[in-house]
């Protein structure tokens, strides 16, 4: 019942941009007054695909299995949180939920819009409903939530156990809200292409939907990692995978573009710059979509998924990427007053710095990501690009860009003069001096682990002095910098300072190493709702005799039958204890893995800081208005 | 002779193509130095000479070969035409299990010796990755 209503009000939906279109098409020669049938035909047309989205969540809740997306995902002995957050679990109910975000942002867009001008509203709206009706047309015909199945099947297939987590309950629509928020920068910047309306207002307006999908983004990006380093038990939040990687790509687009929005609103240049960029983060997060679902890259976080959908999404993204480089090339026209004409000491050039950093970070993961592809295609020779690759082309160019990001921020528009050089000079020779210290009692290699991590104290400083002498210009800037530094700083005490070990345990045997004894108790089952779960006791002892009681967990779940490892992790401000353990089919060993990871939690705080440095700026902008 | 603009300009462009041919030639450097590639039990037969580079090696864990002891895990890599002996110390994922699909990362001591770095893990127990797939359908 809920299936069909859901079924009918995609239609209905789809339905209705035509209706737009039309109305939009026959409002537009009109400069004045907008029709507002349009405004109550997109409010309608939001209305169907929440229904259709209720309707699809109702399936899963009644665990109605005549619904085919319900039986492949979901189970009646599943907690009834999961069955929610499953239907967004699996590609179709995703891609649902993406049409809703679509639908949902250009309604927000066409209400908060009301002083912009109102041909620019009309065509961003009709550049969207183009976008809209291909995602209507790609749900209906290739990966419809709602087909029906008979007969009947009495059980479902259940949701894969490692999906059934709260972090990932909330990670697919908050990453979506980035990815699709990158569709209103997109249509609307094709409109003000087109209509030749790019200004300071315009930036002004648009970069608060920058600010919107970066802050979504990242912290999308955030709960995934998150969830990666507690659920796949390796005790690592980023693995340089081809799935995490087309995630990234977009947020690198997105961060750059926000720098050059921000020139753009004061200076009004580099106007081309901020179009092409606008495109390629739309792009980027379709080719994201495309490249996860279609089941072409060759992921550890791979699903079975269907090739044919990939197909439909390529055609549709080149028609989309035609479209934007047509209107690109014939209706953009550079302005006379887009020259370089600033001082090369001045905010612009450090902004162009940052962008060429940024570029070639966003190359370099694009060429790690796709060049697998692209041999198997040519050679069918199958390879993969592991993270030494991307640690080797990106840590050494970490460098220059965090010392940038530190002093940049101090310079002027057009034409500036450094003050308190002294003081700069100051802090420098104190990062080094101090990050020499610490890694000459280590032994790693001295010369780029001391540039790296003065570096990063450097901006660490800088940006916290500014804190404490309220010298600041720009708080937002400060906070998120300050947050990237203490991100840098942490994955770098991290890496340096983790200790792992990794042994097969029988129970009451006792692991020992120089530092610690790692003591397997016992262990101890239970049944749980829709799994087993045999938790194990381990002591850990220090040599100073501070012990701590480790309890890893395994489960077997039910239906699919897995069995998934629930890492046991002691966070402290200073580091992580982190343990998992698992059976090896039929035998008495245990595999267990313990490690120290200090700083741990600094990286996620860091993330947390460098987002609200957005979401600052993001209030202070409305409340300013 | 130009103008000052002009020049800015020109070293403008110029800067830019040389960090553009500088990045294309560092990325392609360290691809070719850090890219691991795949191998089926067969073809590591037929390899005219061993490789010392770390490579990846895909397909099925024979039934009753995986052997655990304190130190490492012994098991057996398969395509149902050739097959080679893994010994792996480090983490073994939760889908690593008899009959079912494995990709191991390491480095070949000879034709039928294989130490494991790592095992990869998937998320989905009817998952089968790409490789072990074509290398199963070839036989």
């Amino acid at each position: 019942m809920a299936s069909s209503i859901g079924l009918y009000s995609l239609f209905f939906g789809l339905s209705s941009s035509f209706l737009i279109i039309f109305f939009s098409i026959r409002n537009f020669k009109n400069l004045n007054i907008f029709d507002n049938k349009i405004i109550s035909l997109t409010f309608l047309q939001l209305l169907f695909v929440i229904i259709s989205f209720i309707g699809l969540i109702l399936s899963f809740v009644n665990s109605d299995f005549s619904n085919e997306t319900v039986y492949n995902h979901s189970h009646t002995t599943k907690p009834l949180f999961y069955k929610i957050s499953g239907t967004w679990g699996n590609h179709e109910g995703s891609l649902l939920l993406w049409l809703l975000v679509l639908t949902l942002f250009i309604f927000i867009f066409l209400i908060t819009s009301k002083q912009q001008n109102k041909q620019y509203r009309i065509l961003t709206l009709l550049f969207q409903q183009i976008i809209i009706i291909g995602f209507f047309i790609f749900i209906i015909k290739t990966s419809n939530p709602f087909n029906y199945i008979f007969p009947v099947p009495i059980e479902g297939l259940g949701l894969n156990p490692i999906l059934q987590d709260p972090a990932l309950a909330i990670h697919p629509p908050i990453l979506y809200l980035g990815y699709v928020g990158s569709s209103i920068i997109f249509s609307s910047t094709l409109a003000a292409t087109t209509l030749k309306y790019i200004s300071k207002e315009w930036a002004k307006h648009i970069k608060q939907w920058v600010l919107i999908s970066w802050i979504f983004l990242t912290l999308g990006i955030l709960l995934g990692s998150i969830w990666a380093y507690y659920e796949l038990g390796w005790g690592g939040f980023w693995f340089w995978d081809p799935v995490e990687n087309v995630s990234l790509m977009p947020w690198l687009a997105l961060t750059t573009l926000l720098h050059c929005i921000l020139v753009l609103e004061k200076r009004l240049t580099l106007t081309s710059w901020v179009v092409v960029l606008s495109i390629s983060t739309f792009t980027l997060s379709m080719s994201g979509t495309f490249l996860v679902r279609s089941g072409i890259l060759n992921s550890v976080h791979t699903f079975a998924n269907d090739p044919d959908r990939g197909l439909f999404i390529l055609i549709f993204l080149f028609c989309l990427i035609f479209l934007a480089l047509f209107i690109f090339f014939f209706f953009h026209k550079v302005q006379v007053k887009d020259l370089n004409n600033f001082h090369w000491l001045s905010k612009e050039t450090s902004i162009l710095i940052n962008n060429w950093f940024m570029m070639y970070f966003l190359t370099v993961v694009l060429i790690g990501t796709i060049y697998p592809i692209f041999l198997e295609v040519i050679s069918s020779e199958k390879i993969s690009v592991g993270p030494p690759f991307y640690n080797k082309l990106i840590i050494p160019f970490l460098i220059p860009f965090l010392l940038a990001m530190a002093i940049g921020p101090k310079l002027k528009w057009i034409k500036s003069d450094l003050q308190n050089k002294l003081n700069l000079i100051l802090f420098l020779v104190v990062s080094i001096l101090l990050s020499a210290f610490i890694v000459r009692m280590l032994n790693i290699n001295f010369l780029l682990n001391t540039i790296l991590v003065s570096s990063a104290f450097y901006l660490f400083f800088v940006t916290s002095v500014d804190f404490l002498t309220k010298k600041f210009k720009n708080l937002s800037q400060n906070i998120a910098h300050f947050g990237f530094s203490l991100f840098v700083l942490s994955i770098l005490f991290n890496n340096i300072f983790s200790t792992e070990i990794i042994t097969n345990l029988k129970i009451g045997e006792t692991f020992k190493t120089e530092k610690f004894e790692i003591n397997f108790q016992n262990i101890e089952k239970n049944k749980e709702q829709n799994f087993v779960s045999i938790i194990g006791k381990f002591s850990v002892e220090n040599l100073d005799g501070n012990s701590t009681i480790m309890e890893p967990e395994l489960r077997i779940y039910n239906q699919p039958n897995i069995v998934t490892s629930e890492a046991d992790i002691k966070t402290n401000i200073f580091e992580d204890k982190f343990m998992t353990m698992n059976i090896v089919q039929n035998q008495e060993y245990f595999n267990i893995r313990y490690q120290t990871k200090p700083f741990m939690i600094w990286i996620w705080i860091s993330v947390l800081l460098i987002s609200f440095g957005g979401l600052k700026s993001l209030f202070i902008k409305r409340y300013e208005k | 002779m130009y103008g000052r603009k002009v020049k800015l300009r020109f070293l403008f462009v110029l800067l830019i193509l040389v960090t553009l041919i500088l990045s294309v030639f560092l990325i392609l450097k360290s691809l070719e130095d850090n890219v691991v590639f795949f191998q089926s039990p067969s073809e590591i037969k037929i390899l005219p000479e061993l490789d010392r580079k770390k490579i990846r090696v895909g397909g099925m864990v024979k039934v009753d070969s995986i052997f655990v002891e304190a130190k490492k895990v012994k098991f057996i890599i398969t395509d149902f035409k050739n097959e080679i002996n893994v010994t792996y110390s480090g983490v073994i994922p939760n889908l690593f299990s008899e009959g079912k699909g494995v990709v191991a990362e390491g480095y070949l001591k000879d034709r039928n010796f294989f130490l494991a770095t790592k095992i990869l893990a998937k998320h989905d127990e009817n998952y089968m990755p790409p490789e072990v797939k074509a290398a199963l359908e070839e036989k």
